[in-house]
């Protein structure tokens, strides 16, 4: 049995824990908020993006003179995956569950005998990847000291990718990041970024499908140019989604652990009260069987 | 006074301007245009520059945007720029280092292509700098 001191102690050092988790909730929540706002400026860019895409692509009607990047090498033998995690933890099950796609997608692609690389973006990723899969991993981006994402770090990341592509480093891309559906619920995806052919198509119909443009200059060339931006849209939304998805897992994860935190406290109270009366009882009894001896 | 349409300038941060204007000069790969109301569809790729705008109360803007698109119809106009500011708070050092970007990219290029064309993005950027900032 745990003297008094101990629980003393005990009750101490969780409320101090408490204390930080609590901290670390509402700064979480702030965060969040400001990591929707972001997230929710950047769509309209997305969209016009797609609305644009799909006209050319109609324009152009899929002739052969399409660039590389939207119709494929013609194989798939080597694939890309870009992991996209948090660079740091405490929000529960956030990392793990885009790793574990990804470990699974890996998985599958490995034994249908391709070949995989792996690009980290955040460290979580990377370090859970690692363990399995070290040799698969070409590169690990740190996005650490970024204090507000900016189109430049998706941007960046594109370019090391279409470098990659155009070398004939790989034939399929996928990204993999965490969909942010609501503060509590995230959703791990999977989504093919090169050959772009399905996500142009999904987006078709857009406003103004029936005008005849003119281009300026030539369809192909606008493409040619449009499709490396797509694809650092792509991927700055995915990092937007990302960073608001993490905080809100570290939201409703801190909200746990601070209500684990005062159960216990509940609890280590009401034994360190009863402990304490046992105590005092005790003395009573002595010192009253000990006026009653005399 | 003109008829106003709409236009758009986004970035991929954010949604910079939206409102109805009289006219936008934009910046064209293939050389400036002024876009008014009831303009024929056009798309076009935009290299470094400065956009005019021109709301319907006849206030002026200018912006300065760095390469994007611009796709245009009769209804309104929508420019995606890959990045844009207000041309009051263009940041002397981000130009500068841009500048320095492009001219590492000209020396690094492999093929004439890419290295034309990054001389082509360098002489446009140092352009839009003479414009900018009068030295």
């Amino acid at each position: 049995m745990a003297s008094l001191k101990d629980l003393r102690n005990r009750i101490a050092s969780v409320k101090a824990t408490q204390k930080i988790t609590k901290a670390m909730q509402m700064v979480a929540a702030a965060k969040l908020r400001r990591a929707q706002e972001a997230a929710e400026a950047a769509r309209p860019y997305s969209e016009r993006m797609g609305a644009v895409l799909a006209n050319i692509t109609q324009a152009i009607g899929g002739g052969g003179d399409a660039p590389a990047l939207m119709t494929g090498t013609g194989r798939d033998d080597v694939h890309l995956l870009i992991v996209c995690t948090a660079e740091r933890g405490l929000c529960g099950g956030f990392n793990s569950q885009i790793a574990r796609l990804a470990r699974d997608h890996i998985r599958r692609l490995l034994a249908d005998g391709k070949q995989v690389k792996v690009i980290c973006v955040g460290k979580k990723g990377f370090d859970i990847l690692r363990r399995d899969y070290a040799s698969l991993i070409l590169e690990r981006v740190d996005l650490r000291e970024v204090k507000t994402l900016g189109f430049v770090n998706a941007d960046a990341i594109a370019r090391k990718v279409i470098h990659l592509f155009n070398e004939g480093g790989f034939d399929i891309c996928t990204l993999f990041y965490s969909q942010f559906k609501s503060v509590i619920s995230q959703i791990p995806t999977a989504q093919q970024i090169i050959p772009a052919a399905q996500a142009s198509a999904t987006a078709g119909a857009g406003n103004g499908g029936g005008a005849v443009y003119e281009y300026e200059p030539e369809p192909g060339e606008i493409l040619s140019d449009l499709i490396p931006r797509n694809i650092a849209v792509q991927i700055f939304r995915a990092l937007l989604e990302n960073a608001a998805g993490e905080m809100g897992a570290k939201m409703s994860a801190m909200d746990n652990a601070t209500r684990n935190a005062g159960d216990m406290i509940n609890r280590l109270s009401i034994t360190y009260n009863r402990q304490r009366q046992a105590q005092i009882t005790k003395e009573l009894i002595e010192i009253i069987s000990g006026a009653e001896a005399l | 006074m003109a008829e106003a349409f709409k236009f758009e300038l986004v970035s991929p941060e954010r949604l910079l301007v939206s409102e109805q204007v009289e006219s936008v000069v934009i910046p064209g790969a293939e050389g400036e245009m002024t876009v008014m109301a009831q303009h024929a569809p056009v798309m076009t790729t935009i290299k470094p520059g400065v956009v005019t705008v021109k709301a319907a109360g006849g206030k002026e803007d200018r912006y300065v945007v760095f390469g994007g698109f611009a796709d245009i119809l009769p209804s309104g106009c929508t420019l995606l720029a890959e990045s844009a500011v207000h041309v009051n708070d263009i940041d002397r050092a981000d130009l500068a280092r841009r500048i320095q970007d492009a001219k590492e990219d000209a020396a690094d290029a492999k093929d004439d292509v890419a290295r034309s064309r990054a001389e082509q993005f360098l002489s446009q950027l140092t352009t839009l700098e003479g414009a900018l900032l009068p030295a």
